[in-house]
């Protein structure tokens, strides 16, 4: 069974129709790479698979399991308790554009947070645990540093280590790279590449063709909140079938080689 | 001097110090005639206020340091200090219940605030005094059911009971909407990020959310304080007759000699809140109002001292805006 399966989704904010009926799914130990203009609607399909966004029609299953609400027997859907959204998302790691660590904690207190509040590990376990996690990301050194103290692809190193400390069966990372400066981009591309090469089932919206060629098992192309085209970043990359996505790469390659 | 292309390298120069800049500094006409001026006035000010017999200064020195006047100001302050204490725990509790997702909390929230807020203290105070009145015994139980138990009002409501509460649940209402700002000044990935790893919505609020609005919170608070030792003046409305003002203007009709007890009375709060402002500052300090550490511009020694201050780290980190508490003067 694929790990993600997302069945013809869309969003509206308002009036606005974000997402027009997105399918897609992600096998397990897959790299699934999304990419597409700013305002494809890329972000918010990510967004979808954890619940930071309700859908308003569709369904997203996550290793088996419905996304956001409960099926009853009669196919009815109910609304879940937060309690229960948050025990969805437990199992889903997510890095954000801005990194997002919480900035009164260090290093080693971002990623000993959800093992410690959410699973109600021991401390020391938790601790544990996180300095292995950060030495696997190369910042064992910087375990007690505030995050205003580490530089951009620090904070965005440690933040992947904060996703994966509750052990999760899916990471989504939702540009990650695009508020750093060029020279700290391949750092951070190194881990992911490490986490790829784990197994780790992974959604990534990114501007990075090369990470998207290299590391992906499938690229996704959207525009206007729907997909174009999909395939093996062989087939996207040097045989696109559709304009718009003919368009987009040469926009995009020819700006970066 | 020599010439050069435009963009062209200078040659490292070894030996020479450059020349400094010896500009003439501008004259300050202005703030020396200002001078002038302030020194006349505050000299007439410090005559008349030394000559003329009605201040009776050789009564307000020893009447400083009165075991009457030292038992006011300790209950002006335990007034403060306790109405604060409940303003603070009630508004967190309101402010939290108006971001609720749950409609009734946070129409209860909103009307408690509108309620508190649009009725003068005063009355408020009046009313507190008058609750006894208003319902001779209270009782617990179910409504047209039994009763579990009762007592007398005024058992429970004394005048240090109602001007408490009456002072802690007024303030309640504007500390909730500063406690509000706060926790709407903090960065919504904070949030997001917290809700992506699957913490529960109290944990987000106190782990997460809560320790970054204080920033925002804490300064505009302090000010608080400041106004409500003033206004523990008021709850002579309860009658409560313990406090400053009250205990000052009775001297002062007890001995036919109002100015020089409200004079003592001033002095008093004069030094209170200085003692407060200056504790205010070290927490706006504290909380980096206008904050400029930002990190990497700091030397070793700062940087290993920040690394000790969890609120220096979140100040550098930018999630809530810098001096939005200077707005908040009620």
């Amino acid at each position: 069974m694929a790990m993600v399966e997302v069945h013809d989704v869309h969003k509206f904010y308002g009036d606005l129709h974000v997402l027009k009926g997105v399918s897609l799914h992600v096998e397990r130990g897959q790299v699934c790479t999304i990419l597409g203009p700013s305002g494809s609607g890329k972000s918010t399909l990510l967004r979808c698979v954890n619940v930071l966004e309700e859908i308003q029609s569709g369904s997203i299953t996550v290793d088996g399991t419905l996304m956001g609400y409960a099926k009853d027997d009669h196919g009815r859907l109910h609304e879940l308790r937060p309690r229960q959204l948050a025990a969805q998302r437990s199992r889903i790691g997510m890095v954000f554009q801005r990194f997002n660590l919480f900035p009164h904690m260090s290093a080693l207190g971002n990623v000993m947070a959800a093992p410690v509040r959410v699973a109600g590990r021991p401390k020391e376990e938790a601790k544990e645990q996180a300095m292995e996690l950060l030495e696997r990301v190369g910042l064992a050194d910087r375990a007690h540093h505030f995050p205003a103290q580490l530089s951009g692809g620090q904070q965005q190193r440690v933040a992947i280590a904060r996703a994966l400390a509750m052990e999760p069966d899916l990471m989504l990372f939702d540009e990650p790279t695009s508020a750093l400066d060029p020279e700290l981009v391949g750092e951070v591309l190194a881990v992911m590449q490490d986490l790829a090469a784990s197994g780790m089932t992974m959604m990534v919206v990114t501007h990075e063709m090369g990470f998207a060629r290299e590391v992906s098992d499938v690229a996704v192309f959207m525009d206007e909140g729907v997909i174009v085209e999909s395939g093996s970043p062989a087939e996207l990359f040097d045989n696109p079938q559709q304009d718009r996505t003919r368009e987009f790469l040469q926009k995009v390659l020819s700006h970066t080689e | 001097m020599s010439s050069k292309a435009p963009g062209a390298v200078n040659a490292p120069a070894v030996d020479e110090p450059p020349e400094l800049i010896r500009a003439i500094p501008l004259p300050h006409y202005g703030r020396w005639a200002t001078v002038a001026v302030l020194v006349v006035l505050a000299a007439m000010a410090v005559h008349g206020l030394v000559t003329n017999e009605n201040y009776h200064w050789d009564l307000v020195f020893p009447m400083l340091f009165t075991y009457e006047i030292g038992r006011a100001i300790g209950w002006t302050l335990i007034l403060t200090v306790a109405a604060m204490t409940i303003g603070i725990i009630l508004a967190v509790t309101l402010a939290v219940m108006r971001r609720s997702a749950n409609p009734v909390m946070r129409a209860v929230a909103t009307f408690y605030i509108w309620f508190f807020r649009g009725t003068p203290i005063y009355t408020q105070l009046i009313f507190w005094g008058l609750i006894g009145v208003l319902y001779p015994r209270l009782s617990l139980g179910i409504p047209f059911g039994p009763e579990f138990f009762s007592f007398r009002t005024y058992d429970v409501f004394t005048a240090g009971v109602s001007a408490i509460l009456g002072l802690g649940l007024n303030e309640a209402a504007y500390l909730a909407e500063i406690v509000r700002s706060g926790l709407g000044s903090v960065d919504k990935g904070q949030e997001e990020a917290a809700q992506a790893l699957g913490m529960r919505p109290r944990s987000i609020l106190f782990r997460i959310v809560l320790p970054q609005a204080m920033r925002v919170i804490v300064p505009p608070t302090g000010n608080e304080t400041i106004s409500m030792l003033k206004t523990t003046s008021l709850v002579t409305a309860v009658p409560f007759t313990l406090e400053l003002t009250k205990v000052a203007t009775d001297y002062g009709s007890q001995t036919l000699l109002p100015i020089p007890f409200l004079v003592v009375a001033g002095i008093w709060y004069l030094v209170i809140t200085s003692i407060l402002m200056f504790f205010q500052s070290k927490l706006e300090a504290y909380y980096g109002r206008g904050d400029s550490t930002t990190p990497g511009r700091l030397s070793l020694r700062g940087r290993r001292r920040q690394r000790t201050s969890r609120q220096a780290a979140i100040n550098a980190a930018h999630t809530t805006p810098a001096a939005t508490a200077a707005e908040w003067t009620p």
